[in-house]
């Protein structure tokens, strides 16, 4: 095994080594898949491969990306947070219900919307790490308490007719590029540079990896749990003034479901949903795969219940191949 | 000193009426059924309406396709894995069964009888069907169960609006209803006689299904290994158990169970529409607050079924409290971490 190996490094020089790893490696699998989807959608119809349409792709994208940022700090880590959807839905019931019904000025009911968002995403993580209480079923009571809390205070009515200047984040376009797309691709690149370059980052990997060992090594193992389900909650409230800013109303079923589509992406990039393995890069591609996806096909004539059907086969296939490829590549 | 001064502690204990009540709270089943009876007592006598037999019925009866389809998740959850298609699956398996039953392209020899039978048993083995490549993707092809059943969700709503065109089905078979059946509508129960002759059909499924799982779980071979591959998967491959098979037979009983929950939400009204709220979350929900460790290896189906009805008594109860039904989640939400909490708590002290 050992002579095998060293007989291998001799022959082959480092560079191609490294090639070799990243073209193995989950993100550049699924980039791969991204092209050749691209390319068969783009010879069925014209309408696909245009700047302006990708463009509103990428508005539309806009909002489940935001989510799954977050979510892919908290996905390494070993955890899962579904209530992400039912957060949104609050954060834009609050935006609605303290501009007009409590009368506050909107930009002030804007940052109760997020606080709220963020006070929502720390609870989560405070009952997770003090009473040990696990993600799964901490978020799954909080995706019904949260989604309540926003019908409750709702009352089944909307908020619309809000001031123009309101609509500038989710509707107009700055340099021909949508608004809020700004704001995901800076998130994005902060997001992926602090989980690859900042102590705080690799932490999230080991605990995602041996959360005992993590903190016996020091790691602050429950501050930055904390860390990542408030800044989930934070991110998620936002999406939500996103949304409201595109679609001008606010309902309080908004973001229901989210919390799915946010994971699909996040595993859908090669994220392990064990924990310890996964990248921001590849949660952008898995984002950007599945927004192409659904809106090529419904580009070419499939309805978009066909759409989901093609997702969900996407989504155990890329999977699969992938496992396949790490399992040859660690050699089981 | 200090050893002295525990057995006294520990002897003095043991007749406390704190320590009773531990005894008595040491499960979760109990501390649900406790839970359910007060709500029951108290919600009953702010609004004596409430303990009408009608309503009552209603009680036990509204969440038994949950409580139902909760049997096939708790295996699941105890072997480890999870099912988060089983939603989409039931609400297919819905149509399909009122889909066969008014279908009309039959050969004449096709009597009504058989259509509506195959309308009740061809659902529960499609869901079999689903169950087994579910299963199968799972343990032979080594993908996560949380993935291959996200993927699944979107394909089974996918197909089903597809099929069905987002129609509704009306106008089944007369006798296609069975949960609207009463069974013991001409027995003359000693307690209760009302409430037992307006019982429907589910509920008898639910409780008669539940036992049934009980006991298996409890007593025969594979429903040990499910706890024991949950519980410590190496400890459950030495001592020869079928890793792959256990974890099979778990996925192919949840798409069973679905599949008679999913006849009994079809025959429970006139209409069979294309509803997706998201089940699957309730019957998650009722299976964790039913005592069912997410992390795998203990829990039992009794649980499950109690968490199921006490979530139904609250949807209930909120409306003859006079609370606005929008608050109905909130609250939910609320019980189920209560629950949780305490649950939580209990094993902490229990393990100290």
């Amino acid at each position: 095994m050992t002579a095998h190996e060293t007989s291998q490094t001799r022959i082959a020089p480092a560079w191609t080594q490294q090639l070799r790893a990243v073209l193995r490696s989950q993100e550049s699998v699924l980039l791969f898949i991204t092209v050749i989807a691209v390319l068969i959608l783009s010879t069925q119809t014209d309408k696909f491969l245009t700047v302006r349409n990708l463009l509103n792709q990428g508005r539309l994208m806009t909002e489940i990306g935001l989510i799954a940022l977050p979510m892919t700090y908290i996905i390494v880590t070993g955890g899962i947070d579904l209530s992400v959807g039912s957060i949104a839905g609050l954060s834009a019931i609050m935006l609605g219900y303290g501009w007009y019904n409590l009368g506050l000025p909107l930009e002030l009911a804007i940052v109760l919307a997020l606080g709220i968002g963020a006070l929502a995403g720390f609870a989560n993580g405070l009952f997770i790490v003090l009473f040990r209480v696990p993600p799964l079923i901490m978020t799954l009571a909080t995706l019904a308490f949260y989604r309540g809390l926003a019908e409750g205070i709702a009352q089944a009515r909307s908020v619309r007719d809000y001031p123009e200047w309101f609509y500038a984040l989710g509707q107009r376009e700055t340099l021909g590029i949508p608004n809020q797309l700004y704001f995901l691709v800076i998130a994005a690149i902060i997001t992926a540079i602090i989980l690859s370059r900042t102590t705080f980052g690799r932490s999230l990997y080991a605990i995602g990896n041996n959360e005992l060992a993590a903190r016996f090594s020091g790691i602050p193992v429950r501050r930055n749990k904390l860390i990542i389900y408030t800044l989930s909650g934070f991110m998620s409230g936002f999406a939500g003034y996103v949304l409201v800013s595109r679609v001008s109303t606010t309902r309080s079923d908004m973001g229901s479901g989210w919390e799915l589509d946010a994971i699909a992406a996040v595993v859908l990039g090669g994220t392990s949903i064990f924990g310890g393995s996964g990248s921001i890069v590849g949660t952008m591609i898995g984002l950007v795969l599945i927004q192409l996806l659904k809106n090529g096909l419904a580009l070419t004539g499939v309805t978009g219940d066909a759409t989901i059907v093609v997702i969900g086969s996407v989504l155990i296939l890329s999977t699969l191949i992938n496992s396949v490829i790490q399992r040859r590549v660690e050699g089981l | 000193m200090a050893s002295i001064t525990q057995t006294v502690s520990a002897r003095r204990q043991r007749f406390s009426p704190s320590s009773i009540l531990r005894s008595v709270l040491g499960s979760q089943e109990s501390v649900l059924l406790l839970a359910l009876i007060l709500l029951i007592v108290w919600v009953g006598s702010e609004n004596r309406q409430f303990l009408a037999t009608r309503n009552m019925v209603n009680v036990f009866a509204g969440n038994a396709y949950i409580a139902i389809a909760a049997l096939g998740m708790t295996m699941v959850i105890i072997t480890g894995n999870i099912d988060i298609s089983v939603g989409s699956l039931m609400v297919t398996l819905s149509m399909l069964s009122g889909a066969i039953s008014v279908y009309e392209g039959y050969p004449s020899w096709v009597s009504t009888d058989l259509t509506i039978a195959l309308a009740w048993v061809l659902p529960v083995i499609v869901g079999a069907l689903v169950g087994a490549i579910i299963g199968f993707i799972v343990t032979y092809l080594r993908i996560p169960a949380i993935v291959v059943t996200l993927g699944f969700l979107s394909i089974l709503k996918g197909l089903l609006i597809i099929v069905s065109g987002g129609d509704r089905i009306t106008g089944m078979p007369k006798g296609y209803a069975l949960a609207q059946i009463r069974p013991l509508e001409d027995v003359s129960m000693p307690i209760f006689p009302a409430f037992f002759q307006t019982l429907t059909m589910p509920v008898f499924f639910m409780v008669i299904l539940t036992i049934l799982v009980a006991l298996w779980m409890r007593y025969s071979p594979t429903g040990r290994a499910l706890y024991a591959v949950g519980g410590n998967a190496e400890a459950a491959r030495l001592s020869g158990i079928s890793r792959h098979r256990v974890v099979m037979t778990a996925f192919i009983l949840n798409g069973v169970f679905v599949g008679i929950a999913a006849v009994m939400n079809a025959t429970q009204f006139s209409v069979i529409q294309v509803t997706l709220p998201p089940i699957e979350l309730t019957i998650i929900t009722a299976t964790v607050v039913g005592g069912v460790s997410i992390l795998g290896g203990t829990g039992t189906v009794v649980g499950a079924m109690l968490a199921a009805i006490f979530l139904n008594t609250i949807t209930k109860a909120l409306v003859f409290l006079d609370i606005s039904p929008f608050w109905t989640r909130a609250i939910q939400g609320m019980l189920i971490l209560i629950t949780v909490l305490a649950d939580l708590y209990r094993r902490h002290r229990q393990s100290a």
